[in-house]
């Protein structure tokens, strides 16, 4: 697979570690009610959806970024590549 | 026999031993047209029944020629004869048989064909239960296999090699060309890729003229045209073989496989190739038809005695006979008619044609129900009675456009009725592979021209590119259609569908009566499709066969789809050089020079290489080494590398925030130049990593890792960073390899070090104590870092320098250290004096032990989240019961222990319920003079000096034990402190 | 049917013409006991345990492919006990006991060969962990032995003892681990099914289930809506699709991981052999093939196809490990969907909606797991509780932490 790395164009997957559901960007809050339920949801519940998928990658062999792609999980099509950080930030700016 | 008048004969003369014996050839033959030269007819014997086989088609689709090429370690079984160019010396020979070739002691089988059809072993040999894998098992795995494997290591090198292109031409016959020239025109990046030796394709196997003369001439100019473009390449004895996602695909070239003396050069090259478009050129597959005994020697499909015929000049006796169901059988009977063969007759299923040359004797809606002659067809038998006399049979089925790549991302075929003929499903095209002509179902060469002309320029229209003009080709005119006349209507249980797997029309009558009448069932019941050639010219038969019986079209039947690769490819390709030593990279610390002149024994740990014992004169057992790094370093002083500790700055105004957050203890309050241990948990509460971090500045931190979780540790604080914290002010980078690190530790360390501390730096015990840190400079002015850390639990420290000075400072210590009888010492007494003193590594942290279980709870700090935090706080992590982290002494001191040994309370049998715990470190104790553990037992800090039995029975072995703290030297901690 | 040798003689000397299908091919029912969805290795085991062992046969299997058509039509046929915790250990076991009766029980061949399992090691913490495990093994009534180099060295001579990376220091061999013919099993379990009245129906995709008041009462499907008065899923690869038609996260991801298979070669491997520094492990097919692979792809895909990284990294084990398998020619290569479970290890469980049930989460353990599987899911569908040797195989482990975590990864499926 390639994917289209936001700052350095197309990488092979194997400069990457795949790491899964990109809801781990959004980790409870420790302290907030129920917070050992959501972190149970957070740490092992998945969607597992077939069909668009959001998912980090990390750019181990490279830069270094996590990225969130978007990606078809039966076909393997790459619909979007976005730094994770940038991301991220913008929710935490809401 | 040869044609002497065709052209081949010009060329080289080549010599070539097949079974033992001598043959001549030429340059430009396979092995598969040499031996036709030569009238050799049998070339190998059939999987199951062993019956005689002779060469049947003439490209990667061959099911029956499979031979072992070369000898020694050099031996390649399987070897499709019709892929192999023929050199000067080449060995070949035939494989799976008993006996001889010629006299196969196991076509036995073939006369037990009645009892061993098509999945007779799943109904059998289960009595009595024993003997399965005693005597039947044994039996059917001696005489299944065909080839043979040297058993030794495959000498030759292999190359990996990246090549990144706008289009990929898979093939270099006309349609392959004509995309070629015409993309070439746009300025694009083309690469073409040829399975074959020579250029050109089909086109090398047909009379056919183009601009009115020999097609020849016209392939040999596009060829030199594209070879003088900047942006074309060419590739030929290259097979693409796989299709991956996002256009990456992969492709073998054979480099030095038609060459007697390799001169050390790659044997193959494994290319990936990068692509944004691939044009699928590779042409079509002929296929056969199911008739009684039609697998003999000489019998052959049609297209393949042309090609043998039109470019090899090569043939199979003077009387030939075509067998045929569609157009394309009469072009061959025409073209041996023309080299002066004699065509006893054409018979084609239809009858309704008419037949396309009046000179050649046909029959016309007429089947073959017989064939004579065990090792080489002597005549056939038609179905009005008639027998002919006959030295060679060509049998064609139709043609079958060849999309095996477009199925490799589960791209499913669809039927095409009106050439009868699967095509590539739709989403061939959104993946980017095109097919073009033959590939693309397109059977007549002045269609093809027409459509691939149509084709590439939509395609170039479509991307944007600019247009080139049309390619005008005048070509001989051809008409080509089909029937689906495929199967057999008697003695089907001779009637081959798979030649090379033995499956008859018979067996696909069984398996449809069994019940197993879905494509998949039947192919994996049957075993059809499932040889070497992945069923290239066979799976319509079995489809066309279940069709019949299902009575449905073959549209209806379904079918199964090519998986990857094309052809086969040797596993050496994939590993390339990634082999022996070089399997992964080594990597090797600063002191690795000096170590080696001090002799030591190397281990490794991960990708490193570290020292780990340094053997003195008269040692000649590694405890006596390792016992006296040990007590030397006890007594005065050791060194050890700890450069492959992993290492990781930490700067930014938000570091102790994060810092809090990745370990589960607090470092927001640890003074500058002090060093705090920490411990890492996954989000799940389990313990993954441990180490020091030391701050060397208000917003600057050094941390350590385990060797093991270098990269690990890395990424999981760049998860925290970018996805979890992105707002805070923090950057990370591994400095691991910047860094030389030693462990300098023992009683006379500090003496030592003060040898090679600049001054006027103080590092006694009241101005550097236990847990400091500092910047500083050694041996006059080398930059340098002091940590007064301690594994051993001596008075220790840890220093480091850039890695450049790493050899020389080891170096310089063990000088320096030569007064207090200094010592380098290994990962093994590094490991003895860290049990020694109770601190856990690697086997205590596997990733299965929280912090509750290595006694280390109180360090989950509750004031502030922290990774991993919250999920250990559940039940399972924290009940009374839980195994911890407690040390273990053989009561009979003299015994010794056993890592992965299991901890049963005394009195109890050693079963799972009574499991306990386990022995995850041992070692011997020189500083005490007997064996101790580190172990997790249920309980473990409630049970000091209880006994329990530790329990080996994989090596026998059971030891009485006595539970103790972990640590076993100092448990105070004065010296490190002192 | 009964089959035997006789039987095939006798079938050989009339041109078998005598052979009758190996199952029936009904339409549904309205109503059933029990509906199994799921035609694979488990669903099929469970049906037949169901019928054989707990006599309740009103049972329908719904399959939305063809029967066999999962993972138990697409693995490496591997069987083997040789798992280190508790929760694990006695399970596996319990399955190679029935693994090692299966022939006779189906009165079907699928060639159970116990050719033994050897997993290398390259380090002393490797063996450590081996000798551990190892003890495991023993002390639930498995086999194991700790091999040392001498004995590998005659044992198989062929791996690279000379100039390997990471040296070879030994082996953990457990001499009853094997392989087994992959679809034979699907179809034995099918055919003694069948044979008990269960209804196995190909081509039926279960489309929704019917649930009223928290209870499952059947399924929609494909050929009509079916009731019945339980419902198990058994669908691994398709395990969160199916569950989520009900609105059911599961603790899964689902990966796809590649297998290969050489041209057929004359006997060269002993057994089943494991690489211990990389990612290897190979058996040698009664019909020559080596069946190979390595580890899974590593992200999420249904896609049943894998890509190239994966096929290079395989291949550069196997010649580290055994350089004279270099010039085999690599023949197939496929790729399964793998339920990876958040702690690799399964479950057989209820789910909270009443009557219907669960089992997934194989990760690629699935195949040897499939007697015992079948068995225990039987036990739970029949009798509503867990069966011993299955009873820690739970969706509550991860809300209360007794996680199964066999290779210590965490909550991270590609790791399992």
């Amino acid at each position: 697979m390639l994917i289209d790395h936001p700052l350095l164009g197309l990488r092979d997957s194997s400069e990457f570690i795949y790491v899964g559901d990109a809801k781990l960007l959004n980790r409870p809050n420790w302290n907030s009610k129920n917070s050992k339920t959501k972190f149970i949801d957070y740490g092992y519940l998945r969607k597992n959806p077939a069909g668009v998928h959001k998912e980090l990658w990390y750019h181990e062999q490279g830069d270094r970024s996590w990225l969130v792609v978007t990606r078809n999980t039966v076909t393997h099509e790459i619909l979007k590549v976005e730094l994770a950080r940038y991301l991220k930030r913008k929710a935490n700016a809401k | 026999m040869r044609n002497s008048s065709h052209p081949i004969t010009n060329k080289q003369k080549v010599s070539f031993t097949f079974n033992g014996k001598k043959y001549f050839g030429y340059k430009g033959d396979t092995l598969a047209s040499a031996l036709i030269a030569n009238n050799v007819k049998i070339v190998g014997r059939s999987f199951k029944y062993h019956r005689p086989r002779g060469i049947f088609s003439a490209g990667s689709e061959e099911p029956n020629a499979l031979v072992a090429l070369g000898d020694g370690p050099y031996k390649e079984p399987n070897t499709k004869a019709t892929n192999v160019e023929l050199f000067d010396g080449l060995k070949g020979s035939s494989q799976n048989f008993l006996g001889s070739i010629d006299f196969d002691l196991m076509a036995i089988n073939d006369l037990l064909k009645n009892f061993i059809g098509a999945g007779f072993y799943y109904k059998t040999f289960m009595w009595p239960r024993r003997f399965w894998e005693k005597l039947y098992e044994p039996i059917i795995r001696r005489a299944a296999g065909l080839g043979k494997l040297s058993l030794k290591a495959d000498p030759s090198q292999y190359d990996k090699g990246y090549l990144h292109c706008d289009f990929l031409i898979i093939g270099s016959g006309i349609s392959g060309l004509m995309s070629a020239l015409l993309l070439a025109e746009t300025g694009s990046e083309v690469l073409i890729v040829e399975e074959d030796f020579i250029f050109g394709g089909r086109l090398n196997s047909e009379r056919l003229g183009i601009n009115g003369k020999q097609s020849s001439i016209w392939i040999s100019r596009a060829v030199k045209k594209l070879k003088s473009l900047k942006n074309v390449r060419i590739l030929n004895r290259t097979t693409v073989f796989a299709a991956f996602d996002h256009g990456i695909f992969a492709a073998i070239e054979k480099k030095t496989d038609h060459i007697l003396e390799k001169n050390s050069k790659p044997r193959q090259i494994n290319w990936k190739i990068y692509t944004k478009h691939c044009i699928l050129a590779s042409g079509a597959i002929e296929r056969s038809i199911a008739f009684p005994q039609n697998d003999r020697p000489g019998i052959m499909l049609a297209g393949s005695v042309r090609t043998y015929a039109n470019r090899f000049g090569a043939h199979y006796g003077q009387k030939i006979a075509i067998y045929t169901n569609n157009d394309d059988g009469w072009k061959t009977a025409d073209d041996l008619k023309n080299m002066g063969l004699e065509i006893k007759a054409v018979i084609d299923t239809r009858k309704e044609i008419e037949a396309p040359s009046s000179s050649i004797s046909s029959y016309l809606g007429q089947t073959i129900t017989k064939t004579y002659g065990r090792k080489g067809i002597k005549a056939i038998k038609l179905s009005s009675g008639l027998k002919l006399n006959v030295d060679c049979l060509a049998v064609s089925g139709g043609w079958s456009s060849n999309i095996h790549l477009t199925c490799h991302k589960r791209g499913k075929p669809v039927w095409d009725n009106i050439y009868k003929n699967f095509l590539s499903g739709d989403n061939a095209q959104k993946d980017n592979i095109i097919p073009v002509g033959a590939a693309r179902g397109i059977f007549e060469i002045q269609n093809i021209i027409s459509d691939t002309n149509r084709v590439i320029l939509s395609l170039i229209k479509t991307i944007g590119l600019s247009m080139p003009d049309r390619i005008t080709l005048i070509s001989s005119k051809e008409q080509y259609s089909c029937s689906l006349d495929l199967v057999s209507s008697s003695n089907p249980s001779n009637s081959f569908i798979d030649l090379q797997n033995d499956v008859t029309q018979k067996d696909i009558e069984l398996s449809f009566k069994e019940g197993f009448k879905s494509v998949e069932h039947l192919k994996r019941y049957s075993t059809l499709g499932m040889a070497t050639d992945q069923g290239k010219t066979s799976n319509i038969l079995g489809l066309a066969s279940m069709a019949k019986l299902k009575g449905m079209n073959i549209s209806e039947v379904g079918t199964t789809i090519f998986r990857p690769p094309y052809v086969p490819v040797a596993i050496s390709a994939f590993a390339a050089r990634s082999r022996g030593k070089d399997f992964r990279p080594t990597r090797l610390t600063p002191s690795h020079n000096v170590a080696s002149k001090r002799n030591a024994v190397f281990v490794e740990t991960g990708n490193w290489l570290r020292a780990q014992w340094f053997p003195e004169k008269g040692e000649t057992f590694w405890r006596q080494s390792v016992d006296r790094e040990v007590i030397q370093t006890r007594n005065s002083v050791g060194i050890c590398d700890v450069t492959t500790l992993g290492k990781i700055d930490i700067q930014g105004k938000d570091c102790s925030e994060f810092l809090n957050f990745v370990y589960t203890n607090a470092f927001a309050k640890l003074p500058i130049n002090r060093v705090r241990y920490g411990l890492m948990l996954r989000e799940d509460g389990v313990a993954y990593d441990d180490g020091t971090t030391a701050r060397l500045g208000e917003n600057h931190f050094i941390m350590t890792t385990t060797t093991a979780n270098a990269a690990l540790v890395l990424r999981n604080l760049e998860f925290v960073r970018q996805c979890l914290l992105p707002n805070l002010d923090v950057h990370l980078i591994s400095t691991t390899d910047s860094w030389a690190q030693y462990a300098v530790a023992g009683p006379n360390s500090r003496r030592l070090l003060q040898k090679i501390v600049d001054k006027p730096k103080d590092i006694t015990n009241q101005n550097f104590p236990f847990m400091a840190c500092c910047e500083l400079t050694i041996c006059g002015g080398i930059m340098a870092r002091l940590f007064r850390i301690s594994f051993s639990g001596e008075l220790a420290y840890e220093i480091a320098v850039p890695t450049q000075y790493g050899n020389s400072l080891f170096d310089a210590l063990l000088s320096e250290g030569e007064e207090f009888n200094a010592v380098p010492y290994g990962t093994e007494a590094l490991g003895v004096m860290r049990i020694e003193k109770g601190h856990v590594a690697g086997n205590e942290i596997n990733g299965q032990t929280s912090a509750q279980n290595l006694g280390l709870s109180r360090m989950i700090s509750k004031k502030a989240d922290s990774i991993g935090n919250i999920l250990s706080e559940r039940e399972g992590f924290n009940g009374s019961n839980i195994a911890t982290l407690s040390g273990f002494k053989p009561v009979q001191h003299s015994q010794k222990l056993e890592a992965g040994s299991h901890l049963i309370s005394l009195g109890k049998t050693p079963t799972m319920e009574n499991d306990e715990g386990w022995l995850s470190s041992v070692a011997f104790s020189p500083t005490l003079g007997h064996y101790i553990g580190l172990g997790f037992i249920e309980s473990g800090h409630t049970r000091v000096g209880e006994k329990v039995y530790a329990v080996n029975l994989l090596q026998n072995k059971t030891t009485e034990v006595e539970i103790v703290s972990p640590h076993f030297v100092d448990p105070e901690g004065i010296k490190q402190r002192g | 049917m009964k089959y035997s040798g006789i039987k095939v003689l006798w079938e050989g000397l009339r041109g078998n013409m005598g052979w009758k299908p190996l199952w029936r091919n009904p339409d549904p029912k309205k109503s059933y006991d029990i509906i199994i969805v799921g035609g694979g290795g488990h669903g099929l085991a469970t049906a037949y345990y169901l019928a054989e062992e707990f006599k309740i046969t009103n049972i329908a299997v719904v399959e939305k492919g063809w029967l066999g058509s999962g993972n138990i039509g697409r693995n490496t046929t591997i069987i083997r006990s040789n798992y280190l915790l508790p929760q694990n250990q006695p399970f596996y076991e319990f399955s190679l006991k029935l693994w090692e009766n299966l022939e006779q029980e189906l009165n079907y061949n699928s060639m159970v060969s116990q050719r033994g399992v050897l997993n290398i090691f390259h380090s002393d913490s490797q063996r450590d962990a081996f000798v551990r495990r190892g003890n495991a093994m023993l002390m639930s009534g498995a086999d194991a032995s700790l091999l040392g180099v001498n004995d590998l060295k005659k044992m198989v001579p062929f791996l690279d003892f000379q100039n390997s990376r990471f040296p070879i220091k030994g082996g953990l061999w457990q001499p009853r681990g094997g392989t087994v013919r992959h679809d034979a099993v699907a179809w034995g379990y099918a055919k003694e099914a069948d044979s008990r009245g269960v209804d196995i129906i190909e081509n039926c995709e279960a489309t929704n289930f019917l649930v009223k008041n928290g209870r499952c009462y059947g399924v929609e499907t494909t050929k009509g809506v079916i009731k019945s008065k339980k419902v198990g899923v058994c669908v691994a690869g398709s395990s969160s699709q199916v569950m989520g038609k009900i609105g059911i996260n599961l603790p899964i991801e689902s990966h796809v991981l590649q297998a290969f298979v050489s041209e057929g070669l004359k006997p060269v491997i002993p057994g089943v052999i494991t690489f211990g520094a990389g990612h290897f492990y190979v058996s040698q097919s009664n019909k020559g093939g080596l069946v190979f692979g390595g580890d899974i792809d590593g992200y999420n895909s249904y896609a049943q196809r894998g890509n190239l990284p994966v096929i290079e990294d395989v291949c550069e084990g196997g010649v580290a490990l055994m350089p004279m398998i270099g010039r085999a020619r690599l023949l197939r290569a496929w790729g399964g969907v793998m339920d990876m479970s958040m702690d690799g290890s399964p479950i057989i469980d209820k789910t909270n909606i009443k009557n219907l049930y669960f089992n997934g989460g194989w990760c690629y353990g699935g195949f040897k797991a499939t007697p015992a599987s079948g068995f225990c899911y039987a036990h739970l569908l029949a009798t509503g509780t867990s069966h011993n040797d299955a009873k820690d195989f739970l969706f509550n482990r991860f809300e209360k932490g007794r996680l199964i975590d066999e290779k210590g990864q965490g909550n991270q499926p590609n790791l399992h």
